[in-house]
């Protein structure tokens, strides 16, 4: 995780995810997904405890063209 | 105009067609293979019979009741005489017959792995898996049991299946008739199917073995009667009648309790006639031909490939109000023109609703009729559609009483007029540019006519290619045109950021002749270039010698830049000198644009050229689309003015060198040559140094090549030195108008070494390339250096080795350029439907989030300078006033330059691939 191609994830508060969706203007169903069991979401889990289906992930990248670039993620899988 | 019911479709099922819903579903059975009567009616049972739909008009469907445009058709069955293998399923088939006893029927495996990998089969739909992630798992399934040697089940031990293609299994070498592999089939129990990825409910596999043999409705193979009264059937009932035929004498003589193997064989044609049926190019058997000898088109031919119903048919439809023809260039019609000849805009045309407003001014137009007489073009109407839809062709005789009879409410199709917006496109329609909208001309001639500066963008030249033409047909649509695709939007691509629209060979010539360093013109001249161009107006003479009044080609140019246009590069010529001596440059390469004016350089391809015109990018992005365009259309008409004042052409004497020189390259070559002589020498001794990570010979290879490749050079400079300036070939390559440097070294100098594969030609005879060589001859000419130039013509053996690599050069084209439309298909298959919603977001039709912003930085690039989002130059600029800007230490503004250079670098390679194609 460590490596420089892996970007910044981060779990992301209940109480914030409503004024995301609302900023983005979106459904949590219209996020892009991100399993639960990605590495990246597991590291995530020794951190905060498990997390459940339907919570939300922030990814931040560093981006050639815009500097820093912020993405969601809506955790599914089995 | 909306119909029908708006559910979402949810999923689509596919199983298998049993008999039994075959012959539910059937309107009637064939038993005949004969089709009409004498009198020319459908024969009852017979494969035209008309239960299964009408396809001739008057006559009645017997199942529907439907006449021809009401009746959809319906299916209808045949009965085998014998069961017959469906090719479609012979993959399935083996691998169920690998997968499961010859005894008991069971699938090979315990109990508890099939109802492991049943309890798979059962998450894997819950949690959604694909149809993909099935089908590995059956697979999977399926190789477990297949290995399993004894059944453990029943103990017997199984036996070998193999398949000869295309439908015949083996069991240990004899042969499985269809019959018996139904059998074996049937005995599988509904459990054993679930963990193979078969649902038995609605696909029983030993359905897969035909016992009936759905017909398809007549509507779906019409004949076609011929002028002669004879009727033509369709390929699909020939095939269906040979079925029928051998069907009949195959039930006869199994019923007749005839030989074995008579049976046998007809059985065989059975299976061979229904195989062809559904696929008449199934590899292993030969295909089934019209009495022609045509292949015949059955139902996987009609699907397939590029003429099949999906990319013919439903991918892409033909269209109406449209034309193609060849294109011709003209270099007097502004950029968002296009000339279009008089007999295809008589026939395009644009619909008028009336309405009391222009009522009468309908009237008169229609009064004209189809081809108004009059001055030049006058657009006629060639159809009025009347309230309850009819069409009415108006014609010269009519016209006058048609015209009384329109009213509100009436269509009127009027022809094509001057200044109409239409699409104008080139296949392949590779990018947004492929496609653009012009406006019409009216011309003489029957070609299609644009300017050369939108070339590039439709990647079009003029040895035969051919363009269309899309006449749009509502308000809405040539308002939404006009913004958005008009040619002049389209300047800047968004694919790098500059102009793909842009001066182009000759264009950028003459920009060099007008404006290399004092070229001036007098009154006449003067005069002449401006009337091209209009619009313009002579500004005081410049220069006057002995009385006489001259005008510099700077001064001339200048009146097509924008007046408070301000800007410092440098052009195609420049020599990238250790010190730029600016303003004084020997070249007059630095080009400095102070108020509009050129203070010096001279305007070439980086100026105005398509891809690199740095004042054509400036200025689209400063002043707009408009601007751009006048520049466009003035700077190339000046620059064609200027050329043919002066004159412009070129020949082979544009490669001539003196005599003295050709020596000295001759000299050159010479040294090369034995200097690779003397390496094949040292390596044949072992005196070879060898070069780290590389074997002996390679070491020689390498330094071989190196020698060859810098005598090339040296000659290519030598040859280079006599070539100035004021030499056409030389203007041409280095004002970036056509060909290089390259080009010209290799006219006047040497071709140098020829290479496949990037080595040195080594194939051909036996140690040797050619038998004009002793064998393991490893020097120069023996593998592939060409000494001689283009001009003084190559030898025998020269002009082989260079067709060799030329033949590479070719085949690479033709093979990257299919492999790439492959792939751009394929991209474009899968990106069609993402598109940027209002909040700059990316999304699929689901209105699901693919990026959040687009490009991640929501930079439209065809508005942005190289890529970026602001130019700091132009802030610059701004910021200090012009004045100031123009006397900023030189170092800044240079060095600001060369950065951005950095950044064109990929888009000058990109522009070299496209000029390449
Ligand atoms: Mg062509
Ligand atoms: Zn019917
Ligand atoms: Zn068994
Ligand atoms: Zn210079």
């Amino acid at each position: 995780m460590e490596h420089r191609l892996v970007p910044e994830h981060h779990l992301v508060l209940e109480k914030e995810e409503g004024k995301i969706l609302n900023g983005l203007k979106v459904h949590k169903d219209q996020l892009p997904k991100i399993h639960r069991n990605d590495p990246c979401v597991q590291l995530l889990e020794r951190k905060h405890g498990p997390i459940e289906e339907g919570r939300v992930i922030r990814i931040v990248r560093i981006s050639e063209t815009s500097g820093v670039s912020v993405a969601y993620r809506l955790v599914v899988g089995r | 105009m909306l119909r029908g019911v708006s559910k979402r479709i949810k999923s689509i099922k596919f199983a298998l067609l049993s008999p039994d819903e075959i012959r539910k579903m059937s309107a009637t059975k064939v038993i005949t293979a004969d089709t009409y009567d004498d009198d020319g009616f459908p024969i009852d049972m017979g494969l035209m019979d008309s239960h299964l739909g009408v396809i001739e008009p008057g006559l009645r469907c017997k199942t529907c009741g439907g006449k021809v445009d009401d009746c959809p058709g319906h299916f209808g069955h045949i009965d085998l005489a014998m069961p017959v293998i469906h090719v479609g399923y012979v993959k399935e088939l083996k691998k169920l017959l690998m997968a499961t006893c010859k005894n008991c029927g069971r699938l090979l495996l315990l109990d508890e792995e099939i109802r492991a990998y049943e309890r798979e089969m059962d998450a894997l739909d819950k949690i959604g898996g694909t149809k993909l992630d099935k089908k590995m798992m059956a697979k999977e399934t399926a190789r477990d049991a297949g290995k399993r040697q004894i059944c453990p089940h029943c103990d017997t031990e199984q036996s070998k299946i193999t398949l000869d293609k295309p439908t015949t299994f083996r069991e240990d070498g004899h042969k499985l008739t269809p019959k018996e592999v139904r059998e074996r089939l049937e005995r599988i129990r509904d459990e054993d199917l679930r963990p193979m990825g078969i649902n038995p409910d609605v696909a029983r596999p030993e359905w897969m073995i035909l016992t009936a043999l759905l017909v398809p409705p007549v509507t779906v193979r019409p004949s076609i009667t011929l002028e002669s009264g004879d009727r033509s059937e369709d390929d699909l009932t020939h095939k269906l009648v040979d079925v029928l035929r051998i069907n009949q004498r195959l039930r006869e003589n199994r019923d007749a309790g005839a030989p074995q193997l008579i049976v046998e064989d007809l059985w065989e044609l059975l299976q061979y006639h229904i195989t062809t049926y559904f696929d008449n190019q199934t590899s292993g058997i030969p295909p089934a031909r019209h009495r022609s000898g045509r292949p015949l088109k059955t139902l996987v031919q009609r699907l397939k490939g590029k003429e099949g119903r999906f990319r013919s048919n439903l991918s892409g439809k033909r269209v109406n109000f449209s034309a193609r023809t060849v294109i011709s260039p003209d270099p007097l019609l502004s950029i968002n023109e296009v000339g279009v000849p008089v007999e295809a805009a008589r026939e395009l045309t644009i619909p008028l609703y009336v309405q009391a407003y222009n009522l009468e001014w309908v009237r008169e137009l229609v009064k004209r009729g189809p081809v108004p007489e009059g001055n030049g073009y006058v657009p006629g109407v060639n159809y009025v559609i009347r309230q309850d839809g009819r069409r009415i062709r108006v014609t010269d005789k009519n016209a006058e009483t048609v015209a009384e009879t329109v009213d509100v409410g009436y269509v009127v199709e009027r022809q094509l007029q001057e200044g109409d917006i239409v699409l104008f496109n080139r296949q392949p329609s590779l990018h947004r540019m492929s496609m653009m909208a012009h406006e019409v001309r009216i011309m003489s001639f029957k070609t299609f006519r644009f300017n050369l500066a939108v070339c590039p963008p439709y990647n079009a030249d003029f040895d035969g290619d051919e363009m269309n033409l899309h006449v749009l047909q509502s308000e809405e649509a040539r308002a939404e045109a006009k913004v958005l695709m008009r040619v002049q939007e389209h300047i800047l691509s968004p694919r790098f950021g500059g102009p793909v629209i842009g001066a182009i060979h000759d264009h950028i010539s003459g920009g060099f002749l007008m404006t290399h360093k004092d070229s001036k013109f007098n009154m006449e001249q003067s005069s002449r270039i401006l009337s091209l161009v209009g619009d313009v107006k002579l500004p005081k003479p410049g220069i006057v010698e002995d009385g006489v009044e001259y005008w510099t080609g700077k001064q001339l140019f200048s009146l097509a830049i924008p007046d408070d246009l301000n800007m410092v590069f440098r052009a195609s010529i420049c020599q990238a000198c250790d010190t730029c001596d600016k303003e004084d440059c020997d070249s007059d390469a630095y080009v400095k644009i102070v108020n509009g004016e050129i203070m010096s350089g001279t305007i070439d391809e980086k100026s105005i050229g398509a891809f690199n015109g740095k004042i054509l990018d400036k200025i689209a992005r400063n002043y707009g689309s408009d601007r751009a365009r006048i520049f466009i259309d003035q700077a190339t008409k000046f620059a064609i003015g200027a050329i043919m004042v002066r004159g412009f052409t070129t020949g082979i004497d544009d490669e001539d060198i003196p005599e003295s020189e050709k020596m000295k390259i001759a000299e050159i070559l010479q040294t090369a040559v034995d200097g690779v002589r003397t390496l094949v020498q040292a390596y044949k001794e072992g005196d070879l140094e060898q070069m780290p990570g590389r074997s002996l010979e390679e070491t020689l290879e390498v330094e071989a090549m190196k020698k060859l490749g810098r005598a090339r050079d040296d000659a290519g400079n030598h040859a280079g030195k006599h070539l100035g300036l004021e030499n056409s070939a030389v203007i041409m390559a280095r004002s970036g108008a056509r060909g290089s440097m390259l080009n010209l070294s290799q006219m006047a100098g040497c071709v140098g070494q020829q290479a496949v594969r990037g080595e040195r030609i080594s194939r051909g005879y036996w140690s040797r390339t050619l038998p004009h060589f002793p064998k393991g001859d490893l020097g120069a000419e023996a593998k592939g250096f060409v000494k001689s130039c283009y001009k003084s013509g190559l030898t025998p053996t020269e002009y082989f080795f260079h067709s060799m690599g030329g033949r590479e050069g070719l085949v690479d084209t033709a093979v990257r350029t299919s492999r790439s439309g492959y792939m751009q298909r394929r991209l474009i298959n899968a990106l069609e439907d993402l598109k940027v919603k209002e909040d700059r977001s990316v999304r699929n039709t689901a209105d699901t989030i693919v990026q959040f912003k687009f490009g991640e930085d929501g930079i439209d690039p065809s508005r942005s300078v190289q890529g970026r989002a602001v130019d700091v130059d132009d802030i610059l600029r701004d910021v200090l006033g012009a004045k100031k800007y123009a006397t900023l230490p030189e170092e800044r503004v240079v060095r600001k330059y060369g950065e951005l250079e950095e950044g064109l670098e990929m888009t000058e390679e990109e522009a070299g691939k496209l000029g390449e194609d």
